[in-house]
């Protein structure tokens, strides 16, 4: 997931679909996000390169329609809803995908073992 | 080795002992009726040799110097005592002489477990001789004893390397030195200052006066100018007499080696100066008999200008160019490696070492040598360990080649001296340790008995008032045997008098010391200065350097100074050129940003 500066970002990407779930006036989604281009990220202990100031997902609460939709401690969200996530603040990622007028979220998420597992059925 | 026997011993003088074969003891009894019962460690029967471990009943240990007779003969302190002797078939016979031997050097392969133990052994040996008295401390030899030496178990533990007190109390009196005779070389230098300096008083002098003397009647008689002269010449002088005095008439703090360059220069310089300027008088006024007097008087003022000037040279020759420091000089002393560092200008080498004798004696902690036996030890065992016998007949090459082979065997053998080192260096802390606890709390119960008298009780009828000596010579016997054992403990003993100790006392009490202050001096090793001067041992020093003392020093010059007793070896370094840049700092530039990691959860 490293990037050379100037060049688009390429990575292998799964779809998320997240349904959120009603709790009394908040719609929540079921995990928690860390990162951003404000953020330090030498701390973020999910990103290869250290450098990395995307939006990663740090906590999965289980049972959550996150986990149910698939999405796994450690990801890194590329875009939601269309909106991009690698260049943005914490605040900004945040406000993005807890819209109050949004039932559905579409994340497009992306993770090492996708990358390997593209690999090795290319190999073959 | 520890096989119990029996055997027997039995002695002319003092100490009977009876044989019992089923009792794997023996029972010695000696004359005041102490009971010893021995055990021997090597099996008797066949072998003619035995070995003899011997325990006091009364469990006291002894000294292994003295003879055996000694020993039984007052059990005085209970002993531990490996024997080895000739153990004859007709012993019952004898009057088996022991006597005792101390013997070292002969090692067995067991004996480096007995060796690491720290008992005192003694090896007795007997005679089947009868000689009639044993010497103090030496060893008849045994003529029958052909092979005492596979049997004779090893001995003395430390009491071999350690002094005695009565060694360690000679140490700080023997390098007194020869009296100081007055030495008339001393005080050549100040002798020819002098005369310099009554020679620069004089020459302006004179050169005023001659005149007046000799031609008075041609003279032009000159005016206020002449005055104005004479006045600043009066000053000038002074001054530079004053001057003199401060900078040249001192008392000399050392004889050095080589004459002192400088200050040779500058009396040449001097003398050369005065001379011109005599000679123009000479010449020019005394012959030709000069009128124009104020022009002579101005002759005196430009002397003693010029005079003026080379006193200010001479300033900056000798006591200023050489306080900026140029070179750090590293100072390691011989015996137990203690280091300083000091920085020093451009000095000559003899100057250096004069200025860091200075800083020795307030620096470095007093040299002891008592400290030093140890490791000597140690030394001479790693040395006698190893003999090479050189058995294909004499080559050419045999002294390296043996000293290879000591190297070679010394590394292969596994040594254990490390750990004997080990387990004493721990074991003699603790008792520092322990005998400082009992220091400390002594003196502090010492102290509370003394108490400052106030003012309003000095009015009353004095009751048992005390000046601060006899304080001190009051309380000092409840806490002198702690600080005896204390001094002996750290092997201090030869650096501190009974009259010092009090007078220190005296002068703790007089000032309001506590006594964690008083003990000060006691704990750490101070500076040499803090001692007497019978301690001082050495204010004779030998400079040895392979550059001439009187050359400056220089980079990676190295010179050692020689004591009785020790040496200081000193490296010179250069100071290195330092290159300071500098970096401006707007006061308005320090901004700082929080870094957070934030979680959401969303």
């Amino acid at each position: 997931m490293s990037f050379i500066p100037g060049q688009p970002v390429t990575a292998v990407v799964q779809r998320i679909e997240i349904h959120k779930l009603r709790d009394g006036d908040n719609l929540i989604l079921g995990f928690s996000i860390g990162g951003g281009i404000d953020q330090d990220p030498s701390q973020n202990p999910f990103s290869e390169d250290k450098t990395d100031k995307g939006i990663y997902v740090t906590r999965v609460s289980k049972g959550g329609p996150a986990e149910v939709a698939g999405l796994r401690m450690g990801d890194k969200i590329m875009q939601v809803n269309g909106w991009d996530m690698t260049m943005v603040t914490h605040d900004q990622a945040r406000k993005k995908l807890t819209k109050k007028g949004e039932d559905v979220v579409r994340l497009l998420v992306t993770r090492k073992s996708l990358e390997n597992a593209v690999r090795q059925s290319m190999m073959h | 080795m520890l096989s119990h026997n029996t055997c027997t011993v039995r002695s002319a003088h003092g100490p009977k002992a009876t044989f019992s074969p089923e009792r794997r003891q023996v029972l010695v009894q000696t004359g005041q009726g102490n009971q010893i019962t021995t055990r021997l460690l090597r099996p008797v029967g066949k072998s003619k040799r035995a070995c003899v471990r011997a325990r006091v009943s009364s469990g006291l240990m002894f000294d292994n110097r003295k003879p055996l007779e000694r020993i039984l003969s007052s059990c005085a302190a209970s002993y531990s005592i490996h024997s080895g002797y000739s153990h004859h078939s007709n012993r019952s016979r004898g009057s088996n002489k022991q006597s005792e031997r101390s013997s070292r050097d002969r090692h067995k392969s067991h004996s480096r477990d007995s060796s690491s133990r720290s008992d005192k052994n003694v090896t007795i040996s007997a005679s089947s001789a009868q000689p009639q008295q044993p010497d103090q401390g030496s060893a008849p030899t045994d003529a029958q004893d052909d092979n005492w030496g596979e049997t004779t178990t090893a001995v003395t533990g430390t009491s071999d390397h350690s002094l005695s007190q009565e060694d360690l109390a000679g140490f700080g009196k023997e390098t007194e030195g020869p009296v100081e005779k007055l030495n008339c070389v001393r005080f050549l230098p100040l002798a020819l200052i002098l005369a310099l300096g009554l020679l620069v008083l004089v020459t302006p002098l004179s050169f005023l006066v001659l005149p007046q003397l000799m031609w008075p009647e041609r003279l032009q008689p000159c005016g206020t100018a002449c005055e104005g002269l004479f006045l600043s010449l009066a000053f000038k002088l002074l001054i530079l007499l004053l001057a003199g005095w401060a900078l040249f008439v001192r008392p000399a703090r050392a004889s050095l080696p080589r004459i002192a360059v400088f200050r040779a220069l500058l009396g040449l310089l001097t003398l050369l100066l005065l001379l011109s300027y005599w000679l123009f008088f000479g010449v020019r006024i005394l012959d030709s008999q000069d009128e124009n007097y104020q022009g002579i008087v101005q002759f005196a003022v430009s002397l003693v200008d010029a005079l003026l000037f080379i006193h200010y040279l001479a300033v900056v020759l000798l006591e200023i160019r050489h306080l900026q420091p140029c070179f750090s000089l590293c100072v390691v002393r011989s015996t137990d490696g203690e280091t300083r560092h000091y920085n020093l200008g451009q000095l000559s080498i003899q100057r250096a070492a004069l200025v860091i004798l200075e800083h020795y004696y307030k620096d470095f902690s007093i040299h002891n040598p008592a400290l030093l036996t140890a490791a000597k030890s140690r030394a001479a065992k790693h040395l006698a360990g190893l003999k090479v016998y050189n058995v294909d007949g004499a080559g050419s090459d045999a002294a390296t080649a043996q000293s290879r082979a000591k190297i070679a065997a010394a590394a292969r053998q596994r040594d254990t001296s490390h750990n004997e080192l080990y387990y004493e260096e721990a074991e003699h802390e603790r008792r520092v340790r322990k005998r400082k606890a009992r220091l400390v709390v002594a003196v502090e119960e010492a102290f509370t008995h003394v108490r400052r008298l106030q003012e309003e009780e000095k009015k009353k009828p004095p009751g048992d008032e005390m000046d601060p000596r006899e304080a001190a010579q009051a309380i000092f016997p409840s806490m002198a045997r702690a600080l005896q054992k204390y001094l002996r403990t750290t092997r201090q003993q030869h650096c501190h008098s009974m009259d010092s100790i009090q007078a220190h006392l005296a002068f703790c009490i007089t000032n309001n010391m506590t006594p964690k202050a008083f003990l000060e001096s006691y704990l750490m090793a101070g500076p040499t200065l803090q001692y007497t001067r019978e301690s001082w041992q050495t204010r004779q020093w030998t400079l040895i350097s392979e550059a001439s003392v009187t050359s400056p020093l220089r980079h990676g010059s190295e010179f050692q100074l020689k004591s009785s007793d020790f040496s200081l070896v000193v490296t010179s370094k250069a100071i290195p050129h330092l290159k300071l840049s500098e970096e401006y700092v707007h006061p308005k530039s320090h901004k700082f940003v929080l870094q957070l990691q934030s979680e959401t959860s969303v």
